[in-house]
Parts: structure tokens; C-alpha cells; sequence
């Protein structure tokens, strides 16, 4: 309502200026009551003690279960597992997807496209389904509860990032600029490490967070292959969620979006500070 | 006076495309690319003496950025030999030859700095820092872009980053420089400009340099000598003055400059209608108040001011004439006489006559 009153001041109320400030006005809210609300309910959750219904503030307020969290083997354990699955997964998906995305950008091979769009097959089944299956083969293969069995099960998540994004930020880095450093006199290597991944790199570092952030959430696969020989954060939150009070899940709700946000704000710097953001004209 | 010279024969043309270059200089026998079913480059010869400048000169599509892709080795021929300095490069590839190129749209790359690019091919060739430092410094000094050293490439504007392209280039000492379209990202102005700093440098340095452009203006004004490009074939290579003044064949005649083509032949400086076709310059159109010998009534029907000249359009009783005349503006409706001075008579696109009148 206050948009539409503003309006007025400005120019002549019109349907259509009405219809555009509720729409707008709708947005907001709708914004602020599932995405802002929820997270703002999260923050007061993890430092409440007694909430009963009507009051809109809790009635009092507690450290105790961060308390809970950090002194909880279990979480402490969780916490270790997810910071070192994510980082190897985006390590391990970098050199298996890398120089394929660089092939589909620059070569033209026969099944190309079949290929390029095969990697959205993962994506396109209910991942459950997959799973299971993929569990399947993983008891013949002897797979189970094993460190290499739940990155495979990671890689697999991130394949699509890994390979889609950087292909299309090696494809996008001009062809001429390449041309000029051979002909400057470097190999096709140099090339490569001098020109184009530099280029691409805002790229790959999108496709890198993507990825991270892929596995640092991935609960369901997870859960099926690793539990409870390893327990990451996401499907430690399950167990959570079930058996302590909603503070601790909140409390650990928290911890679980920390390195992501980091991650988003750290990333959003390099990518828009990058020469990508800087508008150099290429043809 | 006689108003009309009896039709000359010419001679076979002097220049002939191919011969092999004394020593230096860049030589192409027989080149030959086809690409996608389609013959791009057919049979081409080419020799530039050592420290010429020659242009590549003629429309989109007829192989002129080809050849200059193949001389850089972006492109590998069907066929055919490309020599540089005497030395056969066709099998190297871009990495390998002495040749550097400036790229039409500059090819800078944007994550280095003005210096950075310009260096990037000494520290390829694993010179000191100290050494690509002095180097980088002197060449930049040459373009005047010293002060843009620290610069991003994206923070200069079109005509720096061309000149940092040029430095990018000159700096490898390449036996053998190659433009492709230089100044063509470049506003009218500056164009003149930079054409001109690229010839002088060129000089200076006494590099070999060949120049691909589809301006006649861009090539007449830099080149030693200019070699005309049509359907993968070079039409004619000569001086810029003798493409201008002798065009061999009716492809050059119009491409270079401007031309009133007419079917017809000229007798006793009236144009009769004919086979052939006329090529008549329009400051061959001579224009005046009072009668003339060869001179017949004319009216003006159409004047376009271009600055320090007017382009007019008159119509006489045989045919409509365009000329660039100069002095007091002329005005639609105006009579006033016409006369041819010299005509080129062209059959089967080639030069057969040409035809003098001592006005």
C-alpha cells in the first residue's frame, strides 16, 4: 500500500500504476514471509530457552545448545566429514570435468551434443530412485560405507556444474586471443595456462562454489551410502532433527549455512570484480 | 587541337605477381585453399621485396583475410609455398614463423596489463626480467604509450589499444608484420592518424609488411605497392598510382576510386552504344560554360556537396556523366558544356584501350 501512496505523489494514479505497486508490494512480502522469516525464526531459535505460543519473543534466552553442538562428538565428527568431502569433491570433479567442458567448447566431436546433454541425466531422475540403484552396484562393488563411494556419490551431483558452467566460459574467451598468443610463439600448453583458463577462470570459480556448496548439502545419497559410518552435516541434521529438541537443529542450521555464505560473498567479489564484469569489448 | 586520339594498344602488364623476392621478403607461389567445397584462394602468387609495405586491397569474400591467415599459420593451405626471408615456413605453425600480426579487433588479452601483453612474447622466449623490462619500455616509447604501461587494456581507449597491438608485434622483431584490417574499429579522424604512425613506424624500421583492408583510401595512402583481391585471385599488383592511373581490368578500375561505367564506345568524344563498356573517371568529366573542342551541351541535374569539392551529375544527349568539380557551387537545371578528357575501354572485364583527349 505504501508504494501505490507514494505513486500518487509522483504522478496521476492510473489502474495500471495501482496494479504494478501491488504486484511489487506482493513480491516483498512474499519475500519477507518465506525467505526472510523463516531465517530470521532460525537466529532466534538457536539462543531460545522457553517459547511458549503467544508471545512473539522467546521468554528467555540461552547458549545452551551451542553448548550441545560443540560438545556433541557426533556433530564435532560431522562437521569434519562435510569439510572434507566438499573440498575433494570439487577437487576431484575439477580434473575429471574440466577438460571435458574444455573439449565440448572448443572441439567438434561426433555425439557432442548427445553427450553434452546426457550429463543432465542425473538431474533428470528422482534422485532417490538413483540411489538406490547406484546402491546396488555399490554393495557388488564393495562400495559401501566407503571415503570413495560417497565422492563418487558427490562427484555425480556436481557433474553437471563442473561441465556446463566452465564450458561455457571456455567457449566465451575469443578465439583471436588464443591465435595472438600462438602466434606471440607459445605452445598450445602456454596457451592454455597464460590465455584461456585465466580468462575462464571466473567461470570455473562459479562452477567450483556450485559444486561446493552441491556437496556440502548433498544429505539423501549420503545417507544411503556412507550412514553411519560417515556422517556429514546434512544427514547428521536428520538424526537432529528426529532426536534432539528444535533449538540444537536450529543452532546447527546455522553452522551448516556458514561456509556456504562465506563461500557466496567471497566468490561474488572475484566474479564481479573479475574482466568479465569490466565490459571489454570483444567481438 | 584533336579532341579525339586514335585507341593505343597496351602492353602486357609490367608487374608480374609471383617473382621470386631478391633475398628477403616474403614469397607465395601457387597458393591454393578450398574451404567447405568452395575455392577461396585459387593459384595465388605474391612477392613483397624486403621493408615494402603492400596491402592486401578488395571486398569481403575474396580471400584477402585467408591469405594473411595463411601467411600467420592460423590457416594451412592446400597448396602451394610461402617463403619468408627465403626460408619455407608453410609446414611451421604460428608459434614457429617470424611473422607477428595485428588483429582486427586488437586481440589484447584483458587479464594483463599494457606491459604484461606487450612482454608476453619475450618472456615466451625466456629473455631476463630486466631485459623484456627495457625492451617492453623502448616499444612502447615508439607508440607513445609509455604512460599507459600499468594500464588494463579495457581502460585505454580503441586507437591506444591498437598501438599497444602494434608494439605487441613489433616487439617480437618479426621478419615479416601482418595487419589484418587495422584501423577499421577506428572513428575517421583517428584513422588518418594511426595509418599514418603505422607507416612511419614502418619505415623507420624498414619491416616487411603486408596490410589486409577493404579501403582503397586505408591502401593507397600507406603501400608501396598494392595487390587487388577478386574471387581468390589477385587482379592486379602495382604501384598505387598505376592502379589508379592503369587499371587493368574493369574489376580494379571500379573498386579503386570512382568511375562512370557506361556501355558503349567513344567517337569523336560522343559515347555510341556498344559492346564494351566505358570506364571514364569523374575529373576526366570536364565541365564549362562556354563550348569547347569535344565538348557538348549538358544540363545539371543533381549536385552533391562533399566538402572541398562538388559531385555532379549531368545529363547529356548520350549519356548521364558524374563529375568532381571544384570553385563556385553549380546549381540543378544549370546548362553548361561537357566534354570527356580520357576513357578506358574495357572488354571481357580486361583493359583493351585507352583513349586521350588533349582538352
Amino acid at each position: 500500500m505504501a508504494v501505490t501512496t507514494a505513486s500518487r505523489t509522483r504522478r496521476p494514479l492510473t489502474l495500471g500504476s495501482i496494479v504494478r505497486g501491488a504486484v511489487v508490494g506482493l513480491f516483498v512480502v512474499l519475500m519477507v514471509v518465506f525467505i526472510l522469516g523463516p531465517l530470521l525464526w532460525l537466529g532466534v531459535r538457536a539462543f531460545a530457552g522457553n517459547w511458549t505460543f503467544p508471545n512473539l519473543l522467546p521468554d528467555d534466552w540461552t547458549l545452551r545448545w551451542w553448548q550441545v553442538v560443540v560438545n556433541d562428538g557426533a556433530l564435532g565428527i560431522a562437521v569434519q566429514n562435510s569439510l572434507f568431502f566438499a573440498p575433494l569433491t570439487v577437487l576431484v570433479s575439477a580434473i575429471i570435468c574440466l577438460p571435458a567442458a574444455y573439449a565440448f567448447a572448443r572441439f567438434d566431436f561426433p555425439g557432442r551434443r548427445f553427450f553434452l546433454i546426457s550429463l543432465f541425466a542425473t538431474n533428470a531422475f528422482p534422485k532417490m530412485g538413483l540411489f538406490v540403484t547406484l546402491a546396488a552396484l555399490f554393495y557388488a562393488l564393495n562400495l559401501m560405507n566407503t571415503v570413495l563411494g560417497i565422492l563418487v556419490v558427490h562427484v555425480l551431483g556436481t557433474v553437471v556444474f563442473m561441465t556446463w558452467i566452465p564450458a561455457a566460459a571456455f567457449a566465451a574467451v575469443p578465439r583471436n586471443l588464443e591465435e595472438a598468443a600462438r602466434d606471440a610463439g607459445a605452445s598450445t600448453l602456454r596457451v592454455f595456462a597464460s590465455v584461456t583458463l585465466p580468462m575462464a577462470l571466473p567461470g570455473i570459480i562459479v562452477a567450483a562454489v556450485m559444486s561446493f556448496l552441491a556437496s556440502f548439502d548433498e544429505a539423501q545419497g549420503t545417507y544411503l551410502v556412507g550412514a553411519p559410518a560417515f556422517m556429514t552435516m546434512p544427514t547428521q541434521m536428520y538424526s537432529l532433527v528426529l532426536n534432539y529438541p528444535t533449538q540444537v537443529a536450529a543452532v546447527f542450521s546455522i553452522l551448516l549455512a556458514i561456509p556456504s555464505v562465506a563461500l557466496m560473498l567471497a566468490a561474488h567479489k572475484h566474479i564481479l570484480g573479475g574482466q568479465l564484469a569490466e565490459g571489454f569489448q570483444i567481438k | 587541337m584533336t579532341i579525339h586520339e586514335p585507341l593505343t594498344e597496351l602492353p602486357a602488364s609490367p608487374t608480374k605477381p609471383g617473382t621470386p623476392a631478391s633475398g628477403g621478403g616474403l614469397a607465395i607461389r601457387g597458393l591454393h585453399k578450398v574451404l567447405g567445397g568452395r575455392t577461396i584462394i585459387d593459384n595465388l602468387d605474391l612477392s613483397v621485396k624486403e621493408g615494402e609495405l603492400v596491402s592486401l586491397l578488395g571486398p569481403s569474400g575474396c580471400g584477402k583475410t585467408t591469405t594473411l591467415r595463411m601467411i600467420a599459420g592460423f590457416l594451412e593451405p592446400d597448396s602451394g609455398s610461402i617463403e619468408v626471408e627465403g626460408q619455407e615456413v608453410s609446414h611451421l605453425g604460428a608459434e614457429n614463423r617470424p611473422s607477428a600480426m595485428v588483429f582486427q579487433n586488437y586481440a589484447l588479452w584483458p587479464h594483463m596489463t599494457v606491459a604484461k601483453n606487450v612482454g608476453f612474447p619475450l618472456k615466451l622466449r625466456k629473455m631476463s626480467k630486466a631485459e623484456i623490462k627495457d625492451r617492453v619500455e623502448a616499444v612502447l616509447e615508439l607508440v607513445s604509450l609509455l604512460h599507459h604501461r600499468d594500464s588494463k587494456p579495457a581502460r585505454i581507449s580503441g586507437g591506444e589499444q591498437q598501438r599497444v597491438a602494434l608494439a605487441r608485434a613489433l616487439v617480437q622483431e618479426p621478419k615479416l608484420l601482418l595487419l589484418d584490417e587495422p584501423l577499421s574499429n577506428l572513428d575517421a579522424k583517428l584513422r588518418v592518424k594511426v595509418r599514418e604512425d603505422i607507416r612511419k613506424i614502418q619505415q623507420e624500421l624498414g619491416i616487411t609488411t603486408v596490410i589486409v583492408t577493404h579501403d582503397q583510401e586505408e591502401a593507397m595512402s600507406m603501400s608501396d605497392r598494392i595487390a587487388v583481391m577478386n574471387a581468390g585471385r589477385i587482379e592486379q599488383y602495382s604501384t598505387p598510382e598505376a592502379l589508379y592511373a592503369r587499371p587493368e581490368t574493369e574489376f580494379v578500375a571500379t573498386f579503386i576510386g570512382s568511375m562512370n561505367r557506361i556501355e558503349g564506345s567513344l567517337n569523336n568524344g560522343l559515347i555510341a552504344t556498344g559492346p564494351d563498356i566505358l570506364g571514364i573517371r569523374p575529373e576526366d568529366v570536364i565541365l564549362a560554360d562556354a563550348p569547347f573542342a569535344g565538348a557538348v551541351p549538358a544540363t545539371v541535374e543533381r549536385v552533391v556537396p562533399r566538402g572541398h569539392f562538388q559531385e555532379v551529375y549531368v545529363r547529356r544527349a548520350d549519356a548521364q556523366l558524374r563529375s568532381f568539380v571544384s570553385g563556385e557551387p553549380m546549381r540543378p537545371g544549370q546548362q553548361l558544356y561537357a566534354g570527356i578528357r580520357k576513357a578506358m575501354t574495357f572488354r571481357d572485364g580486361r583493359l583493351v584501350a585507352e583513349a586521350g583527349a588533349s582538352l
